[in-house]
């Protein structure tokens, strides 16, 4: 069996599915939201990357490298906000987050 | 190349960069003087666009793109990223969190923005759309020694980093289904070759990740928590900016690459008009803190914005640029007037705060329901004509229903507003507000005077046509 398109697809939907799910399951944590944040962005890259090879384009490649460097800016910021909420709160458990409600 | 095309981003890109070293090398506090700075860069950037002539065409290969479409959103985009640094500098002194960083993130995300509302590329839409949303995730944290305020930071981190991860998703399908990232090629192949699932599946994700950026319901859970957690002047910003600036380049893919498949994406737009509509209306009835009652007052007026993008058309994207000028000119008075609600030991933010005000800042109370009554859509007010021009092609163009709908949804939504103006007016006062600073009043005094004098014939006639070439360069 040759591994085509579809294979590769099915994967990223696959880790797509578990990156959303992770987050809305999840009550325990919040840097296990930030790891399903990071599984979502690499599924994507690997839809990009087979993309790419399959239409022979190379700009869906570039545009993995910009995800990958967004991904960093994105876990720089959400880490940064993670510690000036654990200095504020003391915790960081999901089901803690609800001072505000309505 | 034509570098003139993209001078408002490299101007802000370029000034905001030396503008950050010139605020990290001095110990001394540059607060103050970097935020006027940024004030007038701002509005500069505000008009750049019209400046050097209005040119059209596009830069970088097809990923950038100058029209009268984006002239316009950007002249929007800078005047209330102005007005909301204009409106922080009491805030942030009496808070304590005078600093320079706040003017920068402001130029930042007002840049990111920028890029935005002009990219014709999905890689410029990705990078624009991450770029306004790191430097907002920031700004809703900013004050760091709250526990509200990173709360707020930390919901709107994580809740948009689902919706970039789902706009991303459909990005990539809709590039590989298509085989380009420009618009053009994207809108060339869609009509040749017709709504394949894969693209239909890529639109669909990627109005979802973009429906987060506005607010739409169902993707509205942050809104409320935000808007209340977020420092009132950061509040200010998002409830205006942002939102044109996602809603303008809704517009513009729907028009552009998927002009073609215009039934398809006519279903989605209608279903977040109406989730809309009806989530911030009903919503909004029993909220007492008067920052979440104005969440769900900007996720109806979301929805009454997509009623007429549901419509399409020319007359559909006129309705959408008028509706939404006329809501960020209200929104940046409101708040305004949000930050006048002051006592000794600091802010206070329940609506039950500002009973009697008629009594005690008559002028205050008479401007803040002038705006009431501008978002209900009272008559000689300019938020009629603005709900005018909104659900006029939805009546024109075979949508009666949801016409109607959006008129039952804006006299159920004109209840929250009445209250406010009844609590004002006709209940007994308790508290006294100290004297605002100047700059906060003539703010709110000056978004009165423009929805007046916006209405006189000498104005809305000159306006109404560049409102319409701005529409027509979408085609």
């Amino acid at each position: 069996m040759t591994i085509g398109l579809s294979h590769y697809l099915v994967v990223a939907a696959i880790l797509f599915t578990i990156g959303v799910f992770g987050i809305f399951v999840n009550r325990k944590n919040v840097i296990i939201i930030l790891m399903c944040v990071e599984l979502i962005l690499l599924a994507v890259n690997i839809n990009f990357v087979a993309f790419s090879t399959h239409l022979g384009d190379i700009s869906g490649q570039i545009f993995a490298l910009f995800v990958l460097t967004v991904a960093a800016a994105e876990a720089a910021v959400g880490l940064a906000i993670l510690v000036v909420y654990f200095r504020n709160r003391g915790n960081i458990a999901v089901e803690d987050i609800d001072l505000m409600k309505g | 190349m034509n570098y003139q095309l993209i001078a408002p981003e490299i101007l802000l890109a370029f000034t905001a960069s030396l503008l950050l070293g010139f605020g990290v090398s001095k110990t001394k506090n540059r607060a103050p003087l970097i935020r006027n700075i940024a004030i007038g860069l701002l509005l500069l950037y505000a008009v750049l666009g019209f400046v050097m002539g209005s040119q059209t065409g596009v830069a970088f290969k097809g990923a950038i793109i100058a029209d009268g479409f984006s002239h316009y959103v950007k002249f929007f985009l800078g005047v209330a990223g102005a007005g909301a640094l204009l409106l922080s500098k009491n805030y942030l002194e009496s808070e304590n969190l005078d600093m320079f960083e706040f003017s920068i993130l402001l130029m930042y995300a007002v840049l990111g923005m920028g890029i935005m509302v002009s990219s014709n590329n999905l890689l410029a839409l990705y990078i624009g759309v991450e770029m306004q949303s790191l430097a907002l995730y920031v700004m809703a944290a900013f004050n760091r020694d709250s526990l509200r305020a990173s709360e707020a930071g930390l919901k709107y981190f994580v809740l948009g980093a689902i919706s970039s991860g789902l706009l991303l998703y459909g990005i990539s399908m809709l590039y590989g289904f298509t085989g380009s990232m420009n618009f053009g090629p994207i809108a060339d192949s869609i009509a040749a070759n017709g709504a394949t699932s894969g693209v239909i599946a890529g639109m669909v994700f990627i109005l979802c990740g973009l429906a987060f950026k506005i607010s739409a319901a169902p993707f509205h859970m942050w809104t409320p928590d935000v808007y209340e957690g977020a420092p009132t002047p950061v509040t200010a910003f998002f409830a205006g900016a942002p939102k044109f600036a996602a809603i303008a380049l809704i517009a513009r893919l729907l028009i552009g690459p998927f002009g073609g498949i215009e039934d398809q994406w006519q279903q989605v737009i209608v279903v977040l008009a109406v989730l809309s509509m009806v989530v911030g209306a009903v919503g909004a009835l029993q909220q007492t803190n008067i920052k979440r009652l104005m969440a769900y007052s900007s996720i109806a007026n979301m929805g009454f914005a997509l009623v007429p993008l549901a419509a399409g058309g020319e007359a559909g994207i006129r309705g959408m640029l008028i509706y939404m000028s006329i809501y960020v000119i209200t929104v940046i008075g409101v708040f305004a007037c949000i930050l006048q609600m002051r006592i000794r030991d600091g802010m206070v933010e329940q609506v039950s705060d500002l009973a009697g005000l008629s009594n005690n800042n008559r002028a205050l109370a008479l401007i803040l329901s002038v705006f009431m009554f501008s978002l209900m859509g009272i008559p000689p007010l300019l938020g009629f004509f603005g709900k005018w021009f909104a659900f006029a092609p939805a009546f024109t163009q075979g949508f009666i229903w949801l016409g109607i709908f959006a008129l039952v949804m804006s006299v159920i939504a004109a209840f929250y507003y009445l209250r406010i103006v009844k609590v004002m007016w006709f209940d007994e006062a308790e508290i006294e507000f100290v004297k605002a600073p100047q700059s906060l009043r003539a703010i709110s005094s000056l978004s009165v005077i423009l929805l007046f004098v916006l209405i006189l014939p000498f104005t809305a006639i000159p306006a109404q046509s560049w409102i319409a070439q701005a529409a027509a360069s979408l085609f």
